[in-house]
């Protein structure tokens, strides 16, 4: 028997295998097709105090390998989440997260600590890099000062598990990982969309509303290996990798090259049940290979006697 | 109603005109009755490297008997061009049946269905299923000229079809929304499906007159499930998913 579970900290997730914020609503979604409780974890569609509209439509636009997408942290608000998404989430058996965002440092704070009392909650991933909105998001993500300062105020109010979501639109996505891990995150999750755009040849005009937008999918997948693999080496904390993971071989790299765990993203619009795919994946992979657990193959190739 | 992603195969590949073609999708021994006319299917397509997402189609037919259910596909890029080649017998991966449909009416209405173009696809289905619930609906089809003149055959078998080409080959000459059926006849309820500019003649018509209406909408999707909240419509109740809350919704939920 293979053993694929990995901890942050105590918190124990079953898989490795967690579905990324924003690609997987709020589970049900996907109801339908598997049961979600086999994933290690699920993310939630990234939360803000109040509630949000998002960016007007045309918020997505298919590129080569990806897409584009600038949806803007359209959502409910705690309130709602609290009165009724929570006890829907609730009754899944496994790890649900919460991926909390916001336009000032109070915002981030204001959540944090109310998310704190939800029970069935046992980590937020704090979104310091969403590409798609005006006030916050990336801005706090692609300052080294501003990150430390919401990290360090959400951690003093967050006493569970914080995941600090990076984003990739840096110098030195290094720099950053490690101030997360001074300021107390508890692990790491790489990368967020790699900001971009398209344009429509024929109208003249950009395809996204907002000009700007998060690519994902296989195209960005390079790019965030390699960012794995740097900041890898240079934390301690769990690294969570993603970007483009489309099937086990995909996953795996990120394994090999130092994260702990991997989140599904894009993956899961064009195939709804890629990480339970991912998880069966992963299991087969370790069993012909030899390997008992899958903490032997995380960094596997920084190894020295490879 | 249960969403399910299956491998279906290709009963026929049906070539129309040189832009539109019908796949018919063998569904074997599943069960699919529960599908109903408006809902959609988002489509793998294997055989294009630019093709990334799915590509959703609305239920064109659906044959009970056969077991088999019809897409009406138009060219209009690499997605649909890979599609077009499909040949019987290969396999396609679809996740089924996906989004609302439309509303039955009071027995006893007098229901228009309008499509433009492509737009005619849904309006098969509706149409049949209109008549197994004793309606007789009028259908106003539209197209650019005889060259996409579509299948008018399946839609003689549901009611009366009236037809508007944009240059006049086949029916009245001009837009679906300026035939003159729209000023002659009275309606209770129009079911539409069509260009965005076509569909906002229909729902001003409809307003002015107090008809119910409803419209298929058709956005870019990334999911088709309702996940990744991109193909988004601006309603009065908010940004709506066009691939879960619709596509079909009712024109005085629309902010046109």
């Amino acid at each position: 028997m293979v053993n694929i579970g990995f901890n942050i900290g105590d918190l124990h997730f079953k898989t490795p295998v967690l579905t990324a914020s924003g690609t997987f609503g709020y589970g049900s979604e996907f109801d339908d097709f598997f049961d979600v409780s086999i994933l290690g974890g699920i993310i939630l569609k990234g939360i803000t105090l109040e509630p949000r509209e998002g960016n007007p439509y045309p918020r997505m636009v298919e590129t080569p390998s990806g897409m584009l997408n600038s949806v803007g942290l359209q959502n409910k608000g705690l309130e709602y989440f609290e009165k009724d998404i929570y006890p829907q989430v609730s009754a899944y058996n496994t790890n649900v997260l919460l991926n909390i965002n916001g336009s000032t440092v109070d915002d981030y704070i204001a959540l944090a600590y109310r998310i704190n009392k939800l029970e069935k909650i046992p980590a937020v991933e704090l979104n310091i890099s969403c590409p798609n909105v005006k006030m916050g998001g990336m801005a706090f993500g692609t300052n080294t000062e501003t990150a430390r300062t919401v990290i360090k105020k959400v951690r003093a109010v967050y006493k569970k598990k914080l995941i600090v979501k990076l984003s990739p639109n840096v110098t030195d996505i290094v720099d950053f990982a490690c101030i997360a891990q001074e300021e107390g995150a508890d692990a790491v999750s790489l990368i967020n969309t790699i900001l971009g755009m398209a344009i429509d040849t024929k109208s003249m005009k950009p395809f996204l509303s907002t000009i700007t937008g998060g690519l994902s999918g296989p195209a960005v997948k390079p790019a965030a290996l390699r960012m794995v693999w740097q900041v890898a080496k240079a934390v301690s904390i769990p690294v969570i990798g993603i970007g483009g993971i489309m099937n086990t071989s995909d996953a795996l790299e990120f394994f090999l090259a130092g994260a702990s765990a991997v989140q599904i993203g894009t993956a899961s619009f064009i195939d709804p049940k890629a990480s339970v795919r991912i998880i069966e994946g992963l299991e087969q992979y370790l069993g012909e290979k030899g390997f008992s657990n899958i903490k032997e193959i995380v960094g596997y190739i920084n190894k020295p006697n490879i | 109603m249960v969403k399910r992603i299956e491998n279906l195969v290709v009963v026929e590949n049906k070539s129309l005109t040189k832009d539109y073609f019908i796949l018919v999708l063998s569904c074997a021994n599943k069960d699919i009755s529960d599908i109903k006319p408006g809902q959609f299917v988002q489509v793998k397509v294997d055989k294009s490297h630019s093709t990334f997402l799915r590509r959703p189609f609305s239920v064109h037919d659906v044959d009970f008997s056969k077991n088999t259910i019809s897409l009406l596909i138009k060219i209009v890029g690499n997605g649909t061009l890979a599609l077009s080649g499909l040949k019987k017998n290969d396999t396609l991966n679809v996740i089924y049946p996906l989004g609302n449909s439309f509303s039955i009416p009071q027995p006893g209405k007098r229901i228009l269905l309008a499509g433009g173009g492509c737009g005619i696809a849904p309006l098969l289905f509706l149409g049949k299923k209109l008549r197994s619930h004793g309606f007789i609906p009028d259908l106003l089809l539209g197209f650019k000229d005889v060259e996409q003149g579509l299948e008018i055959d399946e839609y003689n078998k549901i009611g009366r079809v009236y037809l508007a080409t944009e240059d006049g080959s086949v029916g009245q000459k001009g837009y679906l929304t300026d035939h003159s059926i729209l000023k002659s006849e009275k309606y209770d309820y129009v079911y539409s499906c069509g260009p965005e500019p076509m569909l906002k003649n229909i729902a001003r018509y409809c307003k002015d007159r107090k008809i119910f209406c409803e419209v298929s909408l058709e956005n870019l999707m990334a999911c088709g499930i309702g996940a990744c909240l991109c193909c988004v419509v601006d309603t009065v109740k908010g940004n709506l998913c066009t691939c879960t809350e619709g596509p079909v919704f009712n024109i005085n939920d629309l902010k046109w």
